[in-house]
């Protein structure tokens, strides 16, 4: 991990933004929190398509598991309603907690796999929830995925 | 070569403006998201809670409730209690409390508003706009047409957030802000009532229309009584002129609370939203088969789901601190450079990658890609953004997809100071949390902290 930080730092002093791509929601299945799993062109040559799919499909059922409607939820509904609601300045809720694991899940994703070819995932909370924010690093002097080929020998797990 | 010029001029500055740096201290250090807030909202408590500007008849609302329910227990309990049962001013009490407390919860909470679209991401729908436009002369409307659960649904391009709205979302124009599944801007709670206030207001109206009816049947129990113990009505009355005072005012209020209450409970049994039902969005037009894509075609799971599900957190982030780029512009961009840097340079090993995200994020890079419908940057108005703008901008020579020319503008009061300051007026702008209320500023690309003066 130490290795990857490194070479991100490294990254980071030599590297420029290049790129932003924006994963857009999809609301085939109404309005809950769900991203396009298409995988964008722009990240053709950076990283693998079933990294990337495996990725936005985990963070999917994250959201969904965060938007559960089941005996849990109801539980904690119905709860707050007894005490007028109240009970959301005092307890952490079910979709704060999921939102930690979805934190902690993307950075861990950015260490591992993101990192190491010049991709940076920012976590869509910080965007609203509108977007899945990918930021693009290309390194200073050459063209292309410099920043993969440095990095890529590293497992990047 | 640059960047050496630039750590020179940062000592410089620092040194000379240490003073002003100590001072504004606090001002720049923890200036937090609300205070740059682009809605028309106001925010106490440090953030804490929120109201629109526009907060209606709230206070009357506040003080109606409170009359009526002083007078109820002042007037009204004593003779009730001593006739009837103490239980009386407890169930008043209750319901009064309720009412209090989920009408402020209605009023003092994010509805659902969603954080405008940041430059780089108004750009790139810009661009897929662009692309999908076809060779007309005026423009087509800005939609896109989705299929929820079988059903056509049109999302629109909303000018002000600059993003493609999510379905159920509506600008409120009061407010000035998207809101989530918006159903109304309801002056009584000088609100909007979004996703997350509305299971907050529909227990206000539900409570509400208790307490009114309690407190009316306990009015007219009491100068029943009364009257029968003195003979007349009219007597009783003299006796306990508050009685009809509340009688009054509960005589009104039952008929459009009872009814709102009546409404509103048919539109959580079908999953609806009142924007939704005012416009007829799924009712069945010139013999069209249009259901709501959104029910669960049962009543007791719709009303499970609209008041009991998930409560998601406010995305619009009020006591997040800004990056310390954003700073205000007395100091403008040179104060706090050795800042930024600093942080950056001796926190870069010890950074996790979610604050080097952040730092990555929020940093004075900004890139966008230059296309030819890209507006230019304009004038940006003063009423929805902060004077700690300020803009960076670089030479176009190191980023390959920078090809468009940088036009700054000069109107921020910002700027104005900052040439009262510098020989040269130096903007710098990072990735603000809200985006700029009218137009994207589009720049070219920036190496680290790379920076050129301008006039």
């Amino acid at each position: 991990m130490a290795t990857e930080f490194h070479n991100l730092q490294e990254l980071r002093h030599s590297a420029s933004l290049a790129n932003k791509v924006f994963i857009q929601r999809d609301y085939t299945d109404g309005t809950i929190c769900k991203f396009q799993t298409k995988f964008p062109s722009e990240l053709d040559s950076r990283i693998e398509r079933t990294l990337f799919e495996d990725t936005v499909k985990m963070l999917n059922n994250y959201y969904a598991e965060a938007e559960k409607i089941g005996g849990q939820s109801y539980l904690e509904g119905c709860l707050a309603c007894l005490t007028v609601y109240l009970i959301f300045l005092c307890i952490e809720t079910r979709y704060e907690k999921v939102l930690k694991k979805i934190s902690w899940y993307i950075q861990e994703q950015n260490e591992k796999v993101y990192a190491p070819r010049g991709l940076l995932i920012t976590d869509p909370i910080e965007r609203g929830m509108r977007v899945i924010e990918i930021s693009v690093y290309e390194d200073h002097g050459s063209s292309g995925s410099s920043s993969g080929s440095s990095t890529t020998s590293s497992s990047g797990r | 070569m640059k960047n050496c010029e630039y750590r020179q001029i940062d000592l410089r500055a620092l040194r000379t403006s240490t003073t002003r740096t100590s001072t504004n201290k606090t001002l720049q250090r923890v200036r937090r998201k609300w205070e740059v807030f682009p809605g028309k909202n106001r925010f106490y408590c440090d953030g804490r809670i929120m109201l629109a500007r526009q907060c209606g008849v709230l206070p009357l609302t506040i003080v109606l409730i409170f009359m009526t329910s002083g007078l109820f227990f002042r007037f009204d309990c004593p003779f009730l209690v001593h006739h009837l049962t103490v239980f009386i001013p407890v169930i008043g009490g209750v319901l009064f409390l309720f009412v209090v407390i989920t009408l402020l919860q209605t009023s003092l909470t994010d509805p659902g508003i969603l954080p405008r679209a940041l430059p780089d991401e108004a750009a790139d729908i810009e661009k897929q706009i662009d692309n999908s436009r076809s060779s007309t002369y005026r423009p087509p409307p800005r939609t896109k047409e989705i299929l929820i659960n079988d059903q056509v649904v049109k999302l629109k391009y909303c000018f002000t957030c600059k993003m493609f709205r999510p379905p159920r979302t509506s600008h409120c124009s009061l407010c000035d802000n998207c809101v989530e599944r918006f159903d109304h801007h309801c002056p009584w709670v000088g609100n909007c009532v979004g996703k997350r206030n509305y299971r907050f207001f529909y227990a206000f109206i539900v409570s509400l229309s208790f307490l009114t009816s309690f407190i009316f049947g306990c009015v007219i129990t009491h100068l029943t009584l009364r009257s029968q113990r003195v003979n007349g009505i009219i007597q009783a009355i003299k006796e306990s002129p508050a009685s009809v005072v509340e009688l009054v005012i509960c005589f009104f209020s039952i008929w459009s609370i009872l009814g709102l209450s009546g409404f509103h409970t048919y539109l959580v049994a079908s999953n609806l939203t009142t924007n939704e039902d005012i416009k007829g969005s799924w009712s069945s037009k010139r013999g069209e088969e249009s259901g709501n894509p959104y029910t669960y075609n049962n009543i007791f799971t719709n009303c499970c789901v609209v008041l009991c599900g998930p409560m998601q957190p406010s995305l619009i982030d009020r006591r997040g601190f800004l990056p310390p780029d954003d700073a205000p512009p007395i100091v403008t961009s040179d104060t706090e450079l050795p800042h930024f840097m600093a942080k950056k340079d001796t926190n870069m090993c010890t950074q996790g990658t979610k604050e080097l995200l952040e730092s990555v994020a929020h940093s004075a890079v900004i890139q966008s890609t230059c296309t030819p419908g890209t507006p230019k940057t304009t004038a940006v108005t003063q009423e929805s953004l902060p004077s700690t703008f300020s803009i960076t901008v670089s030479p176009s020579s190191k980023s390959p997809s920078a090809g468009c020319s940088i036009d700054v503008p000069c109107s921020q009061r910002g700027n104005k100071q900052a040439a009262l300051h510098n020989h040269k007026t130096m903007l710098r702008v990072s990735s603000p949390p809200f985006s700029l209320g009218h137009s994207p500023i589009i720049l070219s690309d920036a190496p680290d902290m790379g920076f050129i003066p301008l006039n």
